[in-house]
């Protein structure tokens, strides 16, 4: 039998619906995988015995011609910001200690119905709020990745957990929340695809709430067909969602047609940021020539507030916040610190629950939002946001798509731009705009940097137009034939 | 704008989170170096902009106002740190 943790994900569903292995097999060996690699912290809680109940149901229902889809029997990672009935959802957070739900989110329940093998919950960022997840309360998640110099890097965040379960071969797919680049950057900084899906494509349902009006889940994995099949199985409208979009689910996996020709790809020169990485420099420049060589035409295109998304996003998301959060009181569930009033039970809980990045945001978005300050910031920042996307509605006029960098370098080393906060929102600059408009947005391995870490490019496409987004992805991973594996599984990491 | 220590203990206190004193002075820092970097916004001209609070494209959708879910106390409570006679329980308020 085949390394089942080495096959795609499509790979182990035609594998699965051949009977050339059973789900309880995948599902075995994916579970030894993720014992055998714990020294990544990728996971936060490992369900190993709700895998094997639902790896045999799913083999019942194979038996008895009943499969659900491609995703049936598939061993995935749950990243930890999905509330999963019974199980521990943390969000990364001390302040949600032993908090399992009495529900199951909307995407998670939807991928349960499709047959998906949960394996675990996955660490990342407390809260999702962070680039490199060392911020979680359940210790930093190690990149399977190294460079020469042997240094531990961040697998990027805020789903790095997520993101390391993927490329270290412990999981075939992973879901990720990505609010202002969290699946896209860890997707890059891991060597695997990371699709955010258009704003309502998606339920947000049942994931612990960050910044609402940016937060979106979807699919990790290793190749782009095994991307659109997840994320087939994970959307849908859900009416328990008021901005979850009321439209249908396309077959995204027939999407990859591998045709790209004649299609216009936009790139944005205000991208081209100064002091931009050589390595990211010549990525870009070669992934541009690639989808040339595929019969797509590549095009100038403006984006002129792109410089203000970081600022915009970094009041708004923590605006969002600090009232999304607000909810964590120690009354209903979690950490509780008792003290002599009220007031200062909120006080002590919240205090002793947030972690340092958290509480950071929480200031920041109740000192914009606070009476006097509210039209200097946070109403400022709504204004540049409804210019952000009208740059893309308008870029959007003349192509079909965008080509970016995902990330402004590769992943760095556990302990680099930690002391300003500023400096680690940079790794932002090119994921942020999407969110901000709302757009499907997907990362590709594409090249290496030069310390040979993988990099990721980023296409991004119209709202509800993730077949476009998935085609040329699709057309990119072919021709930019990225086979290498993390140093991680080849025993010298 | 910076930020000194006073307001950030005032904003510490409308977030409902403790903040030992000997944080604050650094704390003020890091915040002012924050909103001093989105002061950047101010460059851009949105004098004739509306203000967007979502990108969805959608209005919100009606529903009949009636109970649709309920009924179980017990799973509500389940996660409560101090439950008791089947309530929430918070230190005392009232006199």
């Amino acid at each position: 039998m085949a390394n089942l943790t080495e096959l795609t994900l499509a790979q182990a569903a035609q594998g699965l619906a051949a009977g050339d292995f059973t789900s309880a097999e995948l599902t075995d060996a994916h579970i030894a995988a993720v014992e055998g690699a714990r020294d990544l912290n990728a996971f936060v809680t490992e369900t190993p015995d709700i895998a094997r109940e639902r790896a045999a149901a799913s083999d019942t229902r194979r038996s008895k011609g009943e499969v659900a889809g491609p995703m049936d029997g598939i061993p995935i990672a749950v990243k930890d910001l999905f509330c999963t009935d019974g199980v521990l959802t943390s969000a990364g957070s001390h302040i949600l200690d032993g908090f399992k739900p009495p529900y199951e989110s909307t995407v998670s329940q939807n991928l349960r119905d499709a047959g998906a093998v949960m394996l675990g919950k996955a660490n990342l960022d407390e809260f999702a709020m962070g680039s490199a997840n060392i911020t979680s309360y359940h210790g930093n998640v190690i990149n399977p990745w190294k460079a020469a110099d042997g240094k531990d890097r961040v697998p990027g965040g805020s789903s790095g957990g997520s993101a390391v379960a993927v490329a270290a071969r412990l999981c075939l797919g992973a879901t990720g929340t990505d609010t202002g680049g969290s699946i896209r950057q860890p997707g890059s900084f891991c060597g695997i695809v990371g699709l955010k899906p258009t704003y309502g494509r998606c339920s947000r349902w049942g994931i612990v709430a960050y910044a609402s009006s940016l937060d979106q889940a979807g699919p990790m994995t290793r190749t782009v067909q095994d991307a659109a099949i997840m994320l087939e199985a994970m959307a849908g409208h859900d009416a328990k969602d008021s901005t979850s979009a009321p439209i249908g689910v396309p077959n995204f996996a027939a999407a990859l047609s591998g045709d790209i020709r004649g299609l216009k790809i936009g790139v944005p020169r205000e991208y081209r940021v100064d002091g931009m990485a050589a390595d990211i420099e010549a990525l870009w420049q070669n992934g541009i020539e690639m989808l040339k060589d595929a019969g797509a035409e590549p095009v100038d295109v403006s984006l002129p507030h792109t410089k203000y998304a970081l600022a915009t996003y970094y009041i708004i998301a923590p605006a969002e916040a600090s009232s999304n959060l607000a909810r964590y009181d120690g009354v209903r569930y979690g950490l509780r610190v008792d003290g002599d009033s009220l007031d200062e039970m909120y006080e002590n809980t919240r205090g002793a629950g947030f972690g340092t990045e958290v509480r950071r945001r929480i200031l920041i978005g109740t000192y914009v939002l606070s009476a006097g300050y509210y039209d200097a910031y946070y109403l400022k920042a709504q204004k540049v946001r409804a210019l952000i996307a009208e740059d893309f509605r308008k870029a959007f006029q003349t192509v079909d798509a965008i080509l970016a960098p995902a990330t402004p370098s590769a992943a760095f080393p556990i302990g680099e731009n930690s002391d300003d906060p500023v400096a680690m929102y940079l790794n932002d600059v090119f994921t942020v705009p999407l969110n901000l408009a709302g757009l499907p947005g997907i990362s590709v391995p594409s090249g290496f940097s030069g310390e040979g870490l993988p990099l990721g490019l980023q296409i991004i496409g119209k709202p509800f137009d993730e077949e476009t987004v998935l085609r040329i992805g699709d057309v990119l991973e072919s021709s930019a034939g990225f086979d290498a594996k993390p140093s991680y599984l080849k025993g010298d990491a | 704008m910076s930020l000194d220590k006073d307001t950030v203990r005032n904003i510490a206190f409308l977030a409902r989170i403790k903040i030992p004193d000997e944080e604050l002075d650094h704390l003020a820092q890091e915040l002012s170096g924050i909103i001093g970097w989105v002061e950047q916004l101010n460059e851009v001209d949105t004098e004739s902009v509306e203000p967007i609070t979502s990108v969805a494209d959608m209005s919100l959708y009606r529903r009949k106002d009636v109970v649709t879910d309920g009924g179980y106390q017990a799973r509500v409570l389940a996660n409560a740190p101090d439950p008791e006679a089947g309530c929430y329980t918070v230190p005392k308020v009232v006199e």
